[in-house]
């Protein structure tokens, strides 16, 4: 019954950079730069590619997020799944030009809604992660 | 369902949540029994214990101990009508799950600042 494909919510975030869409593809594609603003990895922009992103762990929660290589179109489309604690999502990242920059669009899809009310495994975690939320979030720095 | 954001520099959110009642919603769906007669209270509407003892292959007993859980959580509302009591679900008690969202969204906008400045480092 959980496995059934349910409705979910969709959370967007938008911001305008002022550089090229080439160097955000770097930033958003390349390991080490990867790391400097998300998280430690093992990222490789294949289609495919199974890869970690890891921060700190916290009790309750080992601190990784499980993800696979969904979309590599250069400077245009990045997208993996994020899978965590029972939680499985899509980031999807869209790169478009303007005239002073590039408007960068992260799209993180799967997000349970309170109409399906399905959940994804999750016998376990969401307690012991939300309970340690403010320690998570606090220690992404 | 109360939810307590504290919001810091640079984007921070804190979110905790109230203990008890985080405590019983997370427990009552982390069994699968449960979060099949939820769903199932969803979806159908309103219905007697003995209309969810049918087709959920758990005894009358088992069913109503699940949805004491369940209601404990405020996940269903329970309605007598003479003899028998209905339950419905309750869909906005799983407000904290959706919240979820609110962290990711604090979560991408503080990543996007250290986006952003990987960006002007990445100039020079």
């Amino acid at each position: 019954m959980t496995d059934t494909p349910a409705s979910t919510h969709s959370l967007v975030i938008e911001r305008e950079f002022p550089h090229a869409p080439e160097k955000i593809w770097r930033a958003l594609t390349e390991s080490n730069l990867i790391q400097q603003w998300l998280m430690e990895n093992d990222f490789e922009p294949k289609v495919g590619h199974t890869f970690n992103l890891r921060m700190p762990p916290v009790q309750g929660w080992n601190g990784v997020i499980d993800g696979e290589v969904l979309t590599v179109e250069p400077q245009r489309v990045l997208s993996y799944t994020w899978g965590s604690m029972g939680l499985k999502s899509v980031v999807t990242f869209t790169l478009t030009a303007t005239a002073t920059g590039t408007q960068l669009r992260m799209e993180q899809s799967g997000f349970p809604s309170t109409e399906s009310a399905s959940y994804k495994g999750a016998s376990y975690g969401w307690h012991a992660f939300l309970s340690k939320l403010d320690q998570v979030v606090g220690g992404l720095k | 369902m109360k939810i307590f954001r504290l919001t810091t520099d640079n984007h921070m959110v804190i979110v905790s949540f109230m203990p008890a009642v985080a405590d019983n919603l997370f427990r009552a769906l982390a069994d699968p029994t449960r979060r099949a007669l939820f769903e199932r209270l969803a979806r159908d509407g309103e219905q007697t214990v003995h209309a969810l003892t049918g087709p959920s292959g758990v005894s009358q007993p088992a069913v109503s101990k699940h949805l004491v859980i369940l209601k404990r959580a405020r996940l269903v509302h329970p309605r007598r009508h003479g003899r028998e009591t209905h339950y419905s679900a309750r869909p906005q008690a799983l407000t904290p799950l959706v919240d979820w969202m609110s962290l990711y969204g604090a979560f991408w906008r503080d990543r996007f600042d250290h986006l952003e400045t990987l960006l002007n480092r990445m100039d020079k």
